[in-house]
Order: structure tokens, then sequence, then C-alpha cells
């Protein structure tokens, strides 16, 4: 499938409906989901015929993008019913094949060898501090293969440091700045857009 | 929800040891059909924890579906194959329960979703 292609797909899921701010629940754009996904394919080979997990799968933009290249299992995870029943939706609307999980990234338990790849954008951690960085956590913990994730360009140095010394990842490569547009959804944002940098990381535990 | 990821879950409740592998009430289950990947199935083969695939596959109506004990050699058979495909890709739990080997505590499926949550006290 083709970059454009895939794009377009992804530009017709559902998003949030009533993002809820303490989750920091912002969709993964079209854009960046389809090159995150479109990367991890065809550079790495990380995504057809693999398990992969969508770790706050919110509306399931980058585990559909998974299906979409040929993953053979997806699972997507989230704290959120309502975002959860949203992703099915997606993945029926598009006659992908994902299974969900209703959980806490935090107190699940899944068994490592498994999964093969963990793809995510994560809370950035704004509202709640450290989450972006539990979420990597426990992606190193559980991927064999490889992790995708996004995290702001300001806490570079940051994760790369804790993510070989602490999480025992072989390596942490930023592929590539992106621009992520976080809509007005919350009210304390007052511009309409914010605009931030974000890294599209790629991880190998 | 597959089998595959029945196989991936465990109960991750605060002082259990084993919680794995979760026992499955099935009140629904569905059978997708899905493409075949032999090299898929070899690939992962190792990485799956048998007797809880049998046990899944029994929970879920099929006691016969798959031999209590597999070996790598078998994936030579294109009738074994096709049994380990259907167990662990095309059967579907869509209502029922998960249930934590050690204390009985249910985690609800609805719509195909576990319920995986735990309870504050739980954590
Ligand atoms: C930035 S959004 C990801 C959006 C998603 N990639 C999409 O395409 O819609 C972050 C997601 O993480 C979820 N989340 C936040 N904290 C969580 C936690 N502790 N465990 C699981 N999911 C969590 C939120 O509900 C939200 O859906």
């Amino acid at each position: 499938m083709k970059l454009k292609h895939l794009e377009g797909l992804l530009g017709d899921l559902q998003q949030f409906s009533n993002p809820k701010v303490e989750l920091e629940q912002y969709p993964t754009g079209p854009h960046i989901a389809s090159r995150m996904i479109y990367t991890a394919e065809n550079s790495f080979d990380d995504i057809s015929g693999k398990v992969v997990a969508d770790f706050g799968c919110g509306c399931g933009t980058l585990g559909v993008a998974s299906s979409l290249l040929g993953a053979e299992h997806v699972v997507g995870i989230d704290i959120d019913p309502q975002s959860l029943e949203i992703a099915s939706q997606n993945a029926e609307d598009l006659e992908v094949g994902i299974n969900f999980i209703w959980s806490d990234i935090k107190n699940l338990k899944l068994r490592g060898p498994l999964v093969d790849t963990v793809v995510m954008n994560p809370p950035f951690g704004t509202r709640k501090k450290g989450s972006d960085m539990e979420f990597l956590c426990m992606a190193l913990k559980v991927a064999s293969r490889a992790v995708y994730s996004l995290h702001k360009t300001t806490t570079r140095e940051h994760i790369k440091r804790t993510a070989l010394r602490d999480y025992g990842a072989k390596s942490a490569e930023v592929l590539c700045e992106l621009r992520f547009d976080v809509p007005q959804l919350y009210k304390f944002h007052k511009k309409k857009e914010v605009d931030v940098a974000v890294d599209l990381w790629r991880f190998v535990p | 929800m597959r089998l595959l990821t029945h196989n991936m879950l465990s109960s991750n409740i605060r002082g259990v040891v084993n919680g794995f592998p979760l026992g499955i009430e099935a009140e629904k289950v569905v059978e997708r059909e899905v493409e075949l990947s032999a090299e898929f199935l070899r690939g992962v083969f190792p990485k799956i924890e048998w007797g809880a695939l049998v046990a899944g596959a029994r929970a879920l109506g099929h006691p016969d579906l798959l031999p209590g004990e597999a070996d790598a050699s078998m994936l030579a058979s294109d009738d074994f194959l096709r049994r380990f495909h259907r167990a662990l890709l095309q059967l579907h739990v869509e209502e029922g329960a998960l249930v934590c080997p050690e204390t009985g505590r249910r985690f609800p499926i609805n719509k195909g979703i576990p319920n995986m949550l735990l309870h504050e006290d739980e954590v």
C-alpha cells in the first residue's frame, strides 16, 4: 500500500468525541500516524506478519494502520472505554480484525515474547508528569523487536538517557522530527492550535 | 478476543503469584475466517504456551481441535497447521469472562473486549 493511500484511509477514521483532558486524549493525526507505521514497515520490516501492540490506542489509528500494512495480530490497549468503542467501530469500518483490551498500561502484564512491536503515541506527560516514561518503560519490557513512539522534542536527551540506561534499550534513535498539532480541545489552550515539536523514536529493546 | 491475546494475558492482581493462564468462561463464541500464514504460525509456535491454548480451545467448545502436547516437528503437517491457525486466530470470545486462576476474580468480556482494570485495592 502506498503512503498516500494509507494516509487517506486513516483520514476517514472517527476521532475522540469527548476528549478527556486528564488522559491527554488528542488524536494521532493521519499524517503522522501513516508516516510512523509506513516507516516501521518499509524501512525496518517491523509490521507485516508481526504481532503488534498499540499502547494507549485511543481511537485506534496506529493499530488500524498496522493492520492495513499487514500485521498478523494487533492488540490495542486503552484505559478509556469510550475510546475503545470508537476504535472497535473504526476497525470494523475498515474491516481489520483488532483485539482490544481495557486496561491501565501500568497494571497490565503482557507475556513478552509474543509481542514483536509496540507502536504508541503516549500521553506526553503534560497532565500527569512521567506518564510518557511509564509507557516507554512498559513498552520496552513487552516488545521483542522494536518500539515506535512519539515524544516531545524538548525531552529528547532525557528520553535517550533513560531508555538506554534505565530501561535496558539496546538502541534509541530519533527517526524524524514532526510538528504535532494539538487542536484546541481543551479550554486551557489559549490558541486555536498548539503546535508542538515531537520526535518519532525507534527503540530496540 | 482471540486465543492469541489470551495467551499473552495474565492476572496482575497484587499478591498473585501464578496469574497464568486465565480461565475462560465463554458465553458467546464466534469464528472469523482469516488467511492462514504458515510462516507466521511456524515463527510464533515456540512462543505459545501450548497448555493455555489447548485449555482455551476447550473452553470455547472445541475440546478435540488441538493435541494435548505439541512439538515443532508437527508444524510440517498441514492438518496441524490448520488446527493451530483456527484455535489461535479464528476463534473469538465475544461475551464471557476471564478468570484469575489463583483468586477466582472475574474479568468480564463485553463485545470482545476484556476489562482488565484493577480495583484500587488490587494494585
Ligand atoms: C495521545 S492519545 C493517543 C491517541 C491514539 N494514538 C489515537 O490514534 O487515537 C493517548 C491515549 O492514551 C490513553 N491513556 C492515558 N493514560 C493511560 C493509561 N494509564 N493506560 C492506558 N491508556 C492510557 C488515553 O485514553 C488516550 O487514548
